[in-house]
């Protein structure tokens, strides 16, 4: 271990130059948060993951924004363990009938103000898995949607692009209040 | 003893389905089936539902033969397998959720995937409305002095998928644990019905993210069975390329998120690095960083140019160059070994009895792999050996994943100096009649069962077994007397999919 933590002495990060805010399908992004509530936030933002019955795929990817290469904790984005802790719900899957009531209990847990972020082409409508019996279709069927960031699934990148928006968003209108 | 093919000559033969036999059966045979399953000459690997048949397909470990029986029940009811076999209860369940047919004789008449929530039961059988209110899932009754029960889910305190688990407690050693699964159940093979082969390889590929791989290929291959599909050369080995990349990204998130589990975050840190550059590397070669959608029925949608080649070779020498020195530090940190050494340990005759696959089964001495004691090509002409350990614990899992690593490396390499020249893919085709087609395949967490009818170009019925059915339970088996701190560990050495057994 002394040799590997040795060696990190030396070798540049792994951690990459931050997305550009710049590309179209961010604004795109920023404006589908115009609605969003808003208070100021500094850069901080908690977030708890919610699998409303996606297939495990981006979770992978959501994962992936920890690993060293994106360290999303840079940003001031963090992941926590319980609703009561967060700003945003992240949320995946066409959300699945037995999913249904304890994504609404953890919506109803997170405190005010708070935003939902639908991740993946089958949080936004039901993707392939739409007209199932055993799926709602999509997530702002069940709890309102501020941004959706599409993929199947994103990458770590789009993720990242979508949240920032968010962010900025919000420090944006802060700032103007 | 009879052997498997002495079964299928009781039974009807059914035409044109492969590669191995299917046949219909009487009661009699398959309850003698399921007697030899419970003795343990055979291993079960599905058991699955139509609106009035069961099937059970069953494989003989020392000849790699494997069969399916079917059983019309026109009155809804069989004869129970899980009475003589425990393997089968939780697949009994599903085809009484799923389409109304009642096991006689089942010791668990609990729904399964079903939570009362579709507004329907018996969704892909005979339809009938759900039940006015769903009555609270009863849990299994634990008696003593100073029990606590802890409920954890669906909503887990991490990035994971739905699930719930209830354990006892006595202090701080867990008494039982029960598991209750279904909360990502996405209806896919009802959807599945009637869909035509690209989006019934769509949908197989989504069934779990982490082996979007080994479900589109295991179904390109059953639909190829069934249609008598020959692949190009190139197509197959391209196939393996991506089935081996998928084994290694899991592999490597894997083990540094077992020892994360064990608070300890470096060996996390620097695994999933490496498992970056191999998600970056397959994007570069496939365009997709978990290759979704690469491998279809006929053979595979992308071909690998110079520039992905280059990609793959430069993430093999980096994986190569470091990863060495991890296998090295979880080696010699005693205090990470203090946690996964004697820990979680799953018994050799229960693995055999379950027929668990992928490293689950292996280091629990059951040397069974798809891709070569099955071996379809081109594994059939490729060196690589199956690592197989026999202590069960946590520390043994870790250690088949690191050897699977290393076979995979040296697999990937031999791929890309042989893969051939030559076409991507051949067209399906149209068939108006009746095909049956079957395949398994050796995902990274165990083996894929696909089984599939087609009519007229289209999918009648598909059936989709996760490695997990037989997993999960044994879960279950390997925490009792373990600490409740302790089942992070064990659970993410087993790392179960919620997704495909939900389905």
């Amino acid at each position: 271990m002394r040799k590997l933590l040795f060696e990190s002495l030396f070798r540049l990060p792994f951690t990459e130059q931050a997305p550009s805010l710049n590309d179209t399908a961010v604004t795109e992004l920023a404006a589908a948060v115009g609605h969003a509530a808003r208070r100021r936030l500094g850069r901080s933002l908690s977030i708890r993951e919610v699998d409303a019955g996606s297939c495990n795929g981006c979770e992978l990817e959501i994962h992936a924004l920890n690993n060293a290469y994106y360290d999303v904790e840079r940003f001031g984005l963090r992941f926590v363990a319980s609703p009561r802790h967060a700003d945003v719900i992240m949320v995946t899957g066409p959300v699945t009938k037995n999913m249904r009531e304890a994504l609404e209990r953890t919506y109803d847990a997170v405190p005010n103000p708070k935003w939902v972020v639908a991740v993946g082409d089958c949080a936004r409508d039901g993707g392939c898995f739409a007209g199932s019996y055993a799926v709602v279709g999509g997530v702002s069927q069940v709890v309102p949607v501020d941004l959706h960031i599409p993929g199947c699934p994103p990458s770590p990148v789009t993720i990242l692009q979508g949240l920032l928006a968010l962010l900025d968003r919000t420090a944006k209108s802060a700032a103007s209040t | 003893m009879p052997s498997l093919i002495d079964l299928m000559l009781e039974g009807r033969k059914v035409q044109q389905h492969g590669p191995w036999p299917r046949a219909i059966v009487d009661a009699s045979v398959w309850t003698f089936a399921a007697s030899e399953l419970a003795h343990g000459r055979w291993s079960l690997l599905g058991l699955w539902g139509e609106p009035s048949m069961v099937h059970m397909s069953i494989m003989d470990e020392h000849t790699a033969e494997i069969a399916t029986i079917s059983l019309d029940c026109p009155d809804h009811s069989y004869p129970s397998v899980s009475k003589y076999h425990p393997p089968a209860l939780r697949l009994e369940r599903t085809v009484r959720d799923l389409f109304g047919l009642s096991a006689e004789g089942l010791p668990d008449t609990r729904p399964w995937l079903d939570h009362n929530r579709w507004g329907v039961r018996f969704p892909l059988g005979n339809r009938t409305i759900a039940l006015p209110k769903a009555s609270p899932y009863a849990f299994l009754p634990v008696e003593g002095d100073s029990l606590h029960q802890i409920a954890v889910g669906p909503v887990h305190a991490g990035i994971i998928e739905p699930g719930h688990f209830r354990f006892t407690a006595s202090g701080e050693t867990v008494v039982r644990l029960e598991q209750r699964l279904g909360y990502t159940h996405k209806g896919i093979e009802g959807l599945m019905t009637g869909a035509n082969l690209e989006r019934a390889a769509q949908l197989a590929g989504r069934v779990s993210g982490d082996s979007t791989v080994a479900y589109a290929f295991a179904f390109s291959r059953a639909a190829e069975a069934a249609l008598e599909l020959v692949v190009p050369d190139r197509a197959v080995w391209l196939r393996a390329l991506v089935a081996e990349l998928e084994r290694l990204a899991n592999h490597l998130g894997d083990i540094g998120a077992i020892c994360n589990d064990a608070s300890f975050a470096l060996m996390h840190a620097l695994c999933s690095v490496l498992r970056e550059s191999v998600l970056r590397a397959s994007h570069t070669a496939f365009g997709h960083r978990l290759m979704r959608d690469i491998v279809v029925p006929g053979g595979v949608t992308r071909d690998l140019d110079d520039e992905g080649k280059k990609a793959i070779q430069a993430t093999l020498d980096n994986i190569r160059r470091r990863f060495p020195a991890l296998v090295e530090l979880y080696d010699n940190t005693a205090s990470l070994q203090d946690r996964t050494v004697d820990t979680g340990v799953l018994k050799p005759a229960l693995a055999k009895q379950y027929a668990a696959g992928g490293y689950v089964g292996r280091a629990s001495g059951r040397s069974f792999d798809a891709r070569r004691t099955l071996a379809y090509p081109p594994y059939d002409s490729l060196r690589f050996d199956v690592p197989v350990l026999n202590d069960g614990d946590v520390n043994a899992r870790v250690w088949i994943r690191v050897r699977e690593v290393e076979q995979s490396l040296l697999l990937i390499d031999q791929i890309l100096d042989r893969l051939p020249e030559g076409p991507l893919g051949t067209h399906a085709g149209h068939r108006r009649e009746t095909r049956e087609g079957m395949a398994i395949v050796e995902g990274f967490r165990g083996d894929v069962l696909v089984w599939l009818r087609l009519r007229d170009g289209r999918v009648e019925r598909c059936h989709m077994r996760d490695p997990s059915w037989f997993q999960w339970p044994l879960l279950e088996a390997a925490i009792e007397g373990n600490i409740v701190a302790d089942f992070p560990l064990c659970n993410k050495s087993f790392n179960c999919s919620y997704s495909g057994q939900d389905i």
